[in-house]
């Protein structure tokens, strides 16, 4: 790291692989970075070259009904982030600008567009597979890649604002899903054992809003929802998460009612890789010169 | 108070059937209360008994039965049990 840099987030920015903005996880990406992100992006596609997924890519920005279908409001409505722009007249556009001037508020002419920023990448894939009827009897397997956004402003450089996800997603019986995540819970060992990071994998839970969240996250750890492929970055007590197993049971395919063949609702289940988290614990482990990784894991990334 | 306990099941818990036929020991979950449901079951228990569901009960276990909901409730408001 770097000798007169307090954290591994100061290193980075003065080595320029990250680039301040001014606002706590919010950051820009030098070349170097985005290699490392694309050198990780294409060890993905070889590990689920098998799985016959169909590529689907969508922006960063989701349709706000389709948003709120989702439920994403009851869980998390901490971390969702709602488009507005300005609706007003000649005499509010004035005001704003007289507000803004003067270093005041300026929102009270912005009002909700319909769009909302995608707050994980799979979410616009089951409105999407709902609309096409039933399943095929084997199912459906969709390869997603999305910046994300959650509202969790921190100094932490793997907890960013604006980040991407890579993911599988499963769509299928109990038995199909369940076996996909068991399968990719394997996978994702060897893909970093691949990169030399130490990890451990654990259950887990997600960040459930307020007193009804913390029955929500018992219960997710209870059944063995969700599992997280830790990698000690910012601390060994708090490891971070880069890689996670979530087997949703029915609740995507009950609320978008999509149907197997034979006429169940359906259960789904992901796998996600936070392509910066996986890129910052390489230089965390490896150091900040990438010409001195080890010749193995500069390889599997095409470096 | 089970028969509160029934009425707030039939509106919150979205079973599939009526909490007149399950026994006070039968697993909810297993009769299909999801987790979404147990929130809105709490929330509304809170709110007839006026209680407040402490930290060391927000889990899934203290929803899982009437009996598990009466016991908490009985820790939490022991009046309530006449009513």
């Amino acid at each position: 790291m770097c000798e007169s840099c307090p954290t591994l987030l100061d290193s980075l920015i003065h080595k320029g692989v990250l680039i301040e903005t001014g606002v706590d996880g919010l950051y820009g990406r030098s070349g170097l970075f985005e290699q490392i992100v694309d050198g990780f992006d294409r060890m993905i596609s070889r590990t689920g070259a098998d799985q016959a997924a169909e590529v689907l890519r969508f922006p960063p920005g989701m349709n706000r009904a389709l948003f709120e279908k989702s439920g994403y409001l009851k869980s998390f409505p901490q971390l969702a982030g709602t488009v507005h722009s300005f609706a007003g007249n000649d005499r509010d556009h004035a005001a704003l600008l007289d507000r803004l001037a003067r270093g005041e508020d300026w929102s009270e002419k912005q009002e909700m567009t319909d769009v909302v920023l995608t707050p994980a990448a799979c979410y616009p894939v089951y409105p999407t597979v709902a609309r096409r009827g039933p399943l095929p009897a084997d199912g459906l397997v969709f390869d997603l890649n999305s910046y994300c956004f959650r509202h969790e402003p921190s100094k932490e450089p793997t907890r960013m604002q604006m980040f991407r996800m890579r993911e599988y997603v499963r769509v299928g019986t109990p038995d199909q899903v369940v076996a996909f995540r068991q399968t990719w819970l394997d996978r994702g060992k060897i893909l970093i054992d691949k990169l030399r990071l130490p990890y451990k994998v654990d259950i887990a839970n997600d960040p459930f809003f307020g007193r009804a969240g913390r029955v929500m996250a018992s219960s997710q750890r209870d059944l063995g929802l969700k599992f997280e492929l830790l990698v000690p970055v910012n601390s060994e007590k708090n490891p971070t998460a880069c890689l996670s197993f979530n087997y949703h049971q029915d609740h995507f395919g009950s609320t978008w009612d999509i149907r197997t063949e034979t006429g169940e609702v359906a259960h789904t289940a992901c796998v996600g890789f936070g392509m910066e988290r996986v890129t910052i614990a390489l230089f965390k482990h490896h150091g900040l010169d990438v010409s001195k990784w080890p010749a193995e894991v500069r390889d599997a990334l095409s470096l | 108070m089970m028969d509160t306990l029934r009425q707030l099941i039939d509106k919150h818990a979205r079973l599939p059937v009526a909490a007149g036929t399950l026994a006070p020991a039968q697993d909810l979950y297993a009769a299909g209360l999801t987790s979404f449901a147990a929130v809105q079951l709490m929330l509304a228990l809170e709110e007839a008994f006026d209680i407040e569901f402490p930290e060391r009960m927000l889990n899934r276990r203290s929803f899982a039965t009437m009996n598990s909901i009466t016991t908490c409730i009985n820790e939490l408001r022991p009046q309530a049990l006449a009513s």
